[in-house]
């Protein structure tokens, strides 16, 4: 019987981290740019643009990730006979199109808040339709995004431990490894495992509380 | 493509058949939540710093670790827990995992709820000489509680998609079938747009129903908010 404490536990966690925060990184930075797009698409002008946005903002809301990532995993490259590239493009890529149709809703309803006497004033300065977002519209609405998004943030950290399950060498793949090994330290291992997730997430907590407070400040509308 | 419409039709009766697993695990780990969260609720507002804090902290820490671990603790984890641990089966094991995590979030709706009933609701049933007990169960949770409903519906669709995440330590529910099926045909597509066409045909009319509510409540409200401002002086 070999006996492992926390202090051999720990490495081979340690280990995994660096594949988590890529994943994570990767997928929060397209997740914030399918967010606006999708968001945009639903406030077009052009009905099939709203149309089709809204498609697809329902079918990724509509069923869970876990399915989504087995699906882009071992589905699409069955359906079209290509290779979909890696795990970390699999999981990357349902990561943020799931994340991206949540958030879409929130840029959409941030715009959408702005009081309308913004929009007015913007139109009777003459400014077009794009300054209008640019100058007007969009530095009140992103303030009002900022907390959702820090939020949706550690959503995106909880879901990285997904990939895990196709194969990519993250916290919970290393400490499902070594579980397999020693059943009797699984305390130990998801214990700590559950403590490396909090680590990573204790920033991003920290960051969604200065994003609620920058988001109140100087707001003359209660 | 390489889609085969004779696979589907297979696939389907088999996938099925777990749809009844998701379904009841969905409805037990919610009810799970909907009582955990009140314990989260009823801890919270006990009036001791020190506990407050730590029930805070442990909140923030169930909220903040993905469920997958967490699901993974409570079935690998906890029966090798020296004096209280025991095994529990993969479906009990997915409610308590999936109701603990999502009960810190129903929790909040708790409070929220609780939050905007105004002070003076309980000053005026100090007034009248209520009991603790009769300014909770007659004045604050009747005006606490629907206003939450939406909320509550919202996460009961929230939870059902995240009910597949059992498949990962062996409950029969519906991603399980597909990826059983997958596995012995070596095809994964269909199988998997089946289960994909299951959520969302269960989840979208759920989802608009939500919707609808929360449309309806809101209008309540605001035509409280208009009646308010009549009769002050601000107007």
């Amino acid at each position: 019987m070999i006996d492992i404490s926390i202090l051999d536990v720990f490495p081979v966690l340690l280990k995994g981290v660096s594949v988590t925060i890529q994943v994570l990184v990767l997928s929060a930075i397209f997740s914030y740019l399918i967010a606006f797009i999708a968001g945009f698409g639903r406030l077009s002008k052009n009905v099939l643009v709203r149309k089709f946005t809204g498609f697809y903002i329902e079918i990724f809301r509509g069923t869970s990730l876990i399915v989504q990532l087995f699906w882009f995993y071992y589905a699409i490259p069955m359906l079209f006979n290509v290779q979909v590239g890696s795990e970390l493009m699999a999981g990357v890529l349902a990561i943020s199109l799931n994340y991206g149709a949540y958030m879409s809703e929130i840029v959409r309803g941030s715009i959408i808040a702005v009081d309308k006497g913004q929009r007015e004033a913007a139109t009777a300065l003459n400014m077009t339709r794009f300054q209008q977002m640019r100058l007007v519209i969009l530095p009140q609405a992103v303030r009002m995004m900022l907390p959702e998004f820090g939020n949706y943030l550690i959503q995106i950290l909880k879901a990285t431990s997904l990939v895990s399950l196709i194969g990519m060498t993250d916290i919970l793949y290393h400490g499902n490894m070594l579980r397999s090994t020693n059943i009797a330290m699984a305390p130990t291992i998801y214990l700590l495992i559950l403590v490396f997730y909090f680590i990573l997430a204790l920033p991003l907590i920290f960051l969604t509380r200065k994003a609620e407070d920058i988001s109140k400040k100087g707001v003359a509308s209660s | 493509m390489n889609w085969k419409w004779d696979m589907f039709f297979d696939a389907f009766p088999f996938v099925v058949q777990g749809l009844w697993i998701t379904i009841a695990l969905t409805f037990a780990s919610y009810l799970f939540a909907l009582l955990f969260g009140f314990m989260w609720t009823f801890l919270k507002r006990i009036p001791n710093k020190p506990l407050n804090w730590l029930v805070t902290w442990v909140m923030e820490f169930i909220r903040s670790t993905p469920p997958l671990v967490q699901l993974f603790f409570i079935f690998y984890a906890w029966p090798m827990v020296p004096g209280i641990g025991m095994t529990l089966s993969p479906f009990t094991s997915a409610i308590v995992g999936i109701g603990i995590h999502y009960s810190t979030y129903i929790s909040e709706v708790y409070r929220s709820g609780i939050e905007s009933v105004g002070k003076g609701q309980w000053e005026a049933s100090r007034a009248l000489n209520f009991t603790r007990w009769q300014t909770w169960r007659k004045v604050i949770l009747p005006q606490a509680l629907p206003p939450t409903i939406p909320m509550l519906g919202n996460y009961l669709i929230i939870m059902f998609k995240e009910v597949p995440l059992a498949s990962t330590i062996g409950v029969t529910g519906i991603l399980h079938m597909a990826n059983t099926y997958g596995a012995h045909h070596f095809r994964y597509l269909e199988a998997l747009t089946i289960v994909a066409i299951l959520f969302l045909v269960l989840s979208y009319p759920a989802a608009v129903l939500v919707r609808k509510l929360e449309e309806k409540m809101n209008r309540r409200f605001d035509k409280n908010e208009i009646l308010k401002e009549d009769k002050g002086v601000v107007m």
